[in-house]
């Protein structure tokens, strides 16, 4: 059998596609933080949260209303924008011009705000939530079994970043947005309701992390710290992509996963911290990040 | 009438005679129970416990020869300084006669210390190493629920001699795990079974998908959850995800509670065999305890920690009352001597040894299939009964230095 790194090939790359599996977790999360810092310039602690609100929101649309995978999809993004948008309107607004660390502290009071409730509400060990029935079921590829459900979540992911990257790079509205945060002032003086964008882009931002919180309730027990396991590796991920850099945050999600993936074959107790070794190297070599613009 | 008064009297005198010859400082009986009410654990401990502590009083009938009992808890959050500090504390300055639960090895271990100096009473429940009767044993602490021996004799034990001869191991990497999977390589030997290999994953760790690939290319036929909690649930629904379990492998959970099948569904977890000091439904006394439990707790059902709490707190309150005083050494001679017996029908033929270990009967138990469960919690077969000395580590073997050889 033919061999890399002294790891059968096809090892190798059954390895690689799952690290791109949890890359999409990774981009899509990291991409929803890179946004609203970039945007709002507040580091958004409680995206966590807000992903493990979305895969509640799935499963409790599945148990009280009978909503199915596909409507929660669309359903919880909604309902933790909705959230989203009123704790923008009625906190985060107040913090704009305030240090970087108000913002943050705010946000993490929040996320161990709603963590608690939802631990208290539902106990720790997690709720199960099936794989839906069109995703059931896997293909053999020969070098690995592949779950549906699996290769689903890589190409729905794909298909969020790509459409978020040419929403805000191609578009009339991403161009406001982009000089909204250049100059505020100057795009509120021709015409332009920035506040209002504002607040649209941290719902928008926090509507991914509850659809990847939903993409992960089949794969992952639904639990109230399922957010604040992930949350630190999903920074890391953005600081080394660049704060604030989409196509930087969207890249590093997947090429981090893909190298966490390699670890775990090759030395799986670094597993957890490959990725914040490169966060160090990244950072002594070119502080911005691998994406960011100037330091 | 005066006959009665006279008696009465008697009656009365030779009551606060023996209260005054009991001897409890500071006039109160205060149990502490500290435990995990945030964390990984706190739903197969934590407030469970807490409440299983305070019916063991209640049934008792809250006083210890006239003496009022009172239950108080702390969250230690699964860390040992956190968990030592409390211990201090509690001993030093509240008054605390003994301390329960103490599920996470590292937290059982730190108050362990604390409570062997102060000469104080320690009601392991929750932690799994077998340290705690080996090296970290003490005159005054008691290894209540379980332990890792007593997990592998009954579930390697079982899976080897149902043919399960290959194993591969996916481990913590911590000191619970690292225990866990020895002990079960052991058994696994013994009985002539082959380890092909292990992984050590993070911990806590959410993916499992690419040890569970390495475990599915090394061809063993029993993959061995050497892991708690919240790693083995999405460690078992990912074999299911990766076709795994049928592709012809086999899982075997190596510390498996009530509440991670409950977490997992019984269309996950069917099938899967595992070890158990309690289970609610085994008969009408368990039962019975159980759903008293159950009506405190929002209809859940007690895990074997809470069962085992309740019947450590109960022996403990027997003991104080024979021994009527609360000095931590001779209450502990108290319990080595009195029978164990209680209402929740845990510790079945229970015995404690010198090293401290409580051996009870443990159960090797079968998760149902969806169509047998017959309604909410009913999710296990007990396959077999263990007598609670082939379960635990032999007292021969233990390194406890109070053990006479």
């Amino acid at each position: 059998m033919m061999t890399l790194f002294g790891i059968p090939a096809a090892a190798l790359f059954g390895q690689l596609l799952l690290g791109l599996i949890n890359g999409a977790f990774y981009a899509v999360l990291s991409l929803g933080l890179a946004l609203i810092f970039g945007l709002l310039n507040i580091i958004n602690f409680s995206h966590g949260a807000q992903y493990m609100v979305g895969a509640f929101v799935a499963w409790l649309g599945l148990t009280y209303l009978g909503a199915n995978y596909w409507v929660a999809l669309i359903l919880a993004p909604l309902v933790v924008a909705a959230v989203g948008v009123v704790l923008e309107r009625t906190m985060l607004s107040r913090l704009y011009k305030l240090d970087h660390l108000y913002g943050l502290l705010l946000t993490f009071g929040l996320a161990l705000i709603i963590e608690g409730v939802f631990r208290n509400l539902y106990g720790i060990s997690g709720i199960p939530y099936a794989v839906p029935k069109e995703l059931a079921g896997g293909w053999n590829l020969g070098f690995m079994y592949l779950p549906i459900y699996r290769a689903w979540v890589v190409i729905a992911s794909l298909v969020l970043c790509v459409g978020t990257w040419l929403l805000i790079e191609k578009t009339k509205l991403g161009a406001y947005l982009r000089a909204a945060t250049e100059n505020p002032a100057l795009v509120q003086a021709m015409g332009i309701n920035v506040p209002i964008m504002i607040t649209l882009t941290y719902g928008f931002g926090v509507a991914l992390a509850a659809f990847a919180g939903v993409l992960a309730a089949p794969i992952y027990s639904v639990n109230p710290l399922m957010g604040s396991n992930l949350i630190i590796v999903v920074f890391a991920v953005v600081v080394i992509g660049g704060m604030g850099s989409i196509m930087g945050s969207i890249v590093t999600g997947f090429m981090l996963g893909l190298l966490e993936g390699l670890t775990k074959v090759i030395y799986p107790e670094a597993a957890s911290t490959v990725i914040f070794m490169v966060m160090v190297v990244v950072l002594l070599i070119k502080p911005a990040g691998l994406f960011g613009k100037g330091a | 009438m005066l006959k009665k008064a006279l008696i009465g009297a008697v009656a009365l005198t030779a009551l606060t005679a023996a209260q005054a010859s009991a001897q409890y400082s500071d006039n109160k009986i205060k149990i502490g129970v500290l435990t995990d009410l945030s964390g990984t654990y706190s739903d197969l401990a934590g407030k469970g416990a807490v409440v299983a502590a305070q019916m063991a009083v209640e049934d008792f009938g809250g006083k210890v020869n006239g003496v009022p009992v009172e239950i108080v808890s702390a969250d230690h959050q699964n860390k040992a300084d956190i968990a030592s500090s409390i211990a201090r504390k509690w001993y030093d300055a509240e008054q605390v006669d003994a301390i329960a639960e103490l599920v996470t090895t590292a937290a059982a271990i730190a108050v362990r210390e604390v409570s062997k100096e102060k000469g104080k009473i320690d009601l392991v429940s929750g932690a799994a190493s077998t340290a705690l009767t080996n090296a970290k044993c003490s005159a005054t602490g008691f290894h209540w629920t379980y332990d890792t021996a007593a997990l592998a004799n009954g579930t390697a034990n079982a899976v080897v001699k149902n043919g399960g001869k290959s194993w591969y191991f996916l481990t913590a990497d911590y000191a619970f795990g690292h225990d866990l999977q020895a002990q079960t390589e052991r058994v696994v030997k013994a009985n002539g079974g082959e380890i092909k290999g292990a992984v050590r994953h993070p911990f806590p760790n959410s993916d499992f998908s690419s040890f569970l690939l390495q475990a599915q290319a090394s061809g063993a036929q029993i993959i061995g959850l050497a892991n708690a909690g919240a790693d083995t649930i999405n460690a078992i629904k990912q074999a299911k995800e990766f076709g795994i379990t049928q592709g012809g492998q086999s899982l075997a959970g190596l510390l498996v509670f009530i509440t991670d099948v409950h977490s997992l569904g019984l269309d996950t977890a069917q099938g899967m065999m595992m070890t158990t000091g309690y289970y609610w439904n085994r008969d009408d006394e368990t039962r019975a305890w159980s759903k008293r439990w159950s009506a405190k707790m929002d209809g859940k059902m007690p895990s074997m920690v809470h069962a085992g709490t309740y019947s450590s707190v109960m022996h403990y309150l027997k003991a104080l009352a024979a021994a009527k005083t609360d000095d931590g050494m001779k209450v502990a001679d108290q319990m080595r001597a009195l029978p164990i017996k209680d209402a929740s029908g845990f510790a079945v033929n229970g015995k404690i040894r010198a090293d401290g270990r409580m051996v009870h009967d443990m159960y090797l138990a079968q998760v149902k299939k969806p169509a047998d469960s017959k309604g909410a919690w009913d999710y296990y077969n007990i396959v077999r009964t263990i007598p609670g000395d082939d379960a635990y580590q032999s007292l021969a073997d233990s390194k406890c230095d109070l053990v006479k050889k």
